[in-house]
């Protein structure tokens, strides 16, 4: 339902990968390969999902868009907007993290500093940007009211261990996301939750990305809650994409023998339990 | 599974409190597991059920209430009476990599309950039995002379599950053993408790956070919350007709691998109170 000049400005890709290759290691004699070479694009405002087992890819992809580990070298392209950011200073690098793309990791307990008040926390991207405390506190209460924080300006000056494990994720959301990124990446964001609490984080990314307009690149294991979060998936094995295409097209007619293994791999609610699960033959390559 | 056979396992008011807190981790649990037949526990984390299993197999001691495996009260059993009833009740844990001693070879983990239990002294049938149940788990005899560490989490999961299977228990407990593995590997750990337990009979007590997961492979399920038993019924009924409003919410927060359904779901989904 989108309006011709909504096209012409998502024909612009926000992010854009081609030919990435990771490898980690001192020298280049020993480093290893993990990423062999992979295209990935998101437009402005898209939601894409990076799914893959462990060993896929998937963690050090978006590990390299954020330029996160020094001892990784990184060849091809990583663009976002105007800027490539395989050669970026580290400097540059990380005015774009947090103003330009924010992120969520799976423990919200390790991502946050136990020892400072959240509220200091959620405040910092605007504060090292230069915005006044007062706005920026202000700013951050609005957020985690936003976020479903009940008596947010009450509890903008508690510790992160006053929180539940839910609420937890909810501060890190609204750290990754108060300086207004154009990106947000998530790294299996629900997978320590509880399943009625994945639910509603889930809700909230959801509500905040169309809010925002922000595009979200969701990384996960779990097909399930893609299929109701994503626009477009990507399907990742062994440092390889195995295959992409938009979300209904391969969820109902998956194109790779990965996929189809991999979605008849999930136990459902909604098929016959009396049938046995697909099996995915544990060496089958991607090439 | 006509729920007509023997009771194997009887729990009964089971209660387990910690000194310093306001409600009890286990408050007053109590159901049966007939011969045959695999129990589903499920519940969110902290929901008890984990304490609840290792009350039962012995692990640790509740403050009340008692548990029957046959005849037999666990609970109040000597030392050598202990000893034959952790030989019928095997559990099988959440992480393979700290639930198998790195330092022991395949063939002594698997072994090691049939020399314990004076099962097969002679080493050479003892080697035979060992070669037996790794065919089960589906994992090669050249595994034998090989430790954990050069085994994958889903090989290492088979290799904990014929140790347990070893000495032949009539019980087996299961504490979130697909959890950790990932999806692929999980729906083969999956098939094959299922071949095992139609092959062997096997009784199981299951626990899982993961409602589809305990759908299916569990004839009766019971659903946790708070220390409490708040659903218990067969399969059909607790995931076809839930009576508890907690077992309602638990089944409309999981997610479906199917885009127009996930999408309504996802939009429709409201928890009742701010438990969070």
């Amino acid at each position: 339902m989108s309006t011709p000049a909504d096209r012409a400005q998502y024909g612009q890709n926000l992010l854009e990968i081609r030919g990435l290759r990771v490898a980690y290691g001192n020298s280049r004699r020993d480093a290893v390969e993990v990423v062999h070479g992979i295209d990935l694009s998101i437009r402005p405002g898209e939601r894409l999902a990076v799914v893959g087992e462990s060993g896929s890819g998937k963690s050090v992809t978006a590990r390299a868009v954020l330029g996160l580990d020094t001892d990784a070298s990184l060849s091809g392209s990583i663009r976002l907007g105007e800027h490539e950011l395989t050669t970026l200073s580290r400097r540059r690098m990380r005015d774009i993290r947090g103003a330009r793309i924010g992120l969520i990791f799976q423990d919200p307990l390790a991502a946050l500093n136990p020892v400072m008040r959240v509220g200091w926390q959620i405040m910092q991207p605007l504060i090292i940007r230069g915005t006044g405390k007062r706005e920026a506190r202000q700013r951050g209460i609005d957020l985690l009211g936003r976020l479903g924080v009940r008596d947010a300006g009450a509890r903008f000056d508690d510790y992160p261990h006053q929180f539940s494990g839910g609420m937890r994720q909810r501060v890190v959301i609204a750290i990754a996301v108060i300086a207004q990124p154009e990106l947000l990446i998530a790294d299996e964001p629900t997978t320590a939750l509880d399943v009625r609490v994945q639910a509603q984080v889930l809700q909230l990314l959801d509500e905040l990305a169309r809010e925002r307009g922000m595009a979200v690149m969701l990384i996960t294991h779990d097909l399930g809650i893609v299929a109701g979060f994503a626009e477009r998936v990507v399907v990742m094995r062994n440092g390889r994409v195995v295959e992409h295409g938009d979300v209904d097209s391969i969820y109902a007619a998956p194109k790779a023998e990965y996929t189809r293994g991999l979605l008849g791999a999930v136990p459902r609610l909604d098929s016959d339990p009396d049938r046995e699960l697909a099996t995915v033959a544990p060496d089958w390559d991607a090439s | 599974m006509t729920g007509r056979s023997e009771v194997l396992l009887e729990v009964d008011g089971l209660v387990q409190r910690y000194p310093g807190t306001r409600n009890a981790a286990v408050d007053d649990v109590s159901f049966q597991i007939r011969i045959g037949e695999t129990l589903g526990l499920v519940g969110e984390s902290g929901c008890g059920k984990s304490t609840t299993a290792r009350c039962i197999a012995g692990l640790t001691r509740p403050t009340g209430g008692t548990v029957r495996l046959g005849t037999r009260d666990v609970l109040s059993a000597s030392r050598s009476a202990l000893k034959s009833l952790r030989r019928d009740m095997q559990m099988v844990f959440q992480d393979p990599y700290s639930s198998l001693n790195p330092r022991m070879t395949v063939a002594d983990l698997v072994g090691e309950g049939l020399l314990v239990h004076g099962l097969r002294p002679e080493r050479r049938a003892r080697r035979d039995r060992v070669v037996e149940l790794l065919d089960m788990v589906g994992l090669p005899a050249s595994s034998l002379e090989r430790r954990p560490r050069s085994f994958s989490g889903g090989q290492r999961q088979r290799i904990a599950i014929a140790r347990a299977l070893a000495v032949e228990p009539r019980l087996l407990i299961c504490d979130e053993p697909v959890s950790s593995l990932d999806v692929s590997v999980q729906a083969q750990v999956l098939n094959l408790f299922k071949k095992l337990r139609t092959q062997l009979g096997l009784s199981m007590l299951f626990i899982a956070h993961d409602l589809a997961v305990v759908r299916y492979l569990c004839d009766q399920v019971a659903v946790m919350q708070s220390g409490r038993i708040v659903e218990i019924g067969s399969r059909d009924q607790v995931y076809g007709a839930p009576r508890h409003h907690y077992t309602r919410e638990l089944l409309a927060a999981v997610p479906v691998p199917d885009p127009p359904v996930e999408r309504e779901r996802m939009r429709t989904f409201r928890i009742s109170e701010e438990s969070t």
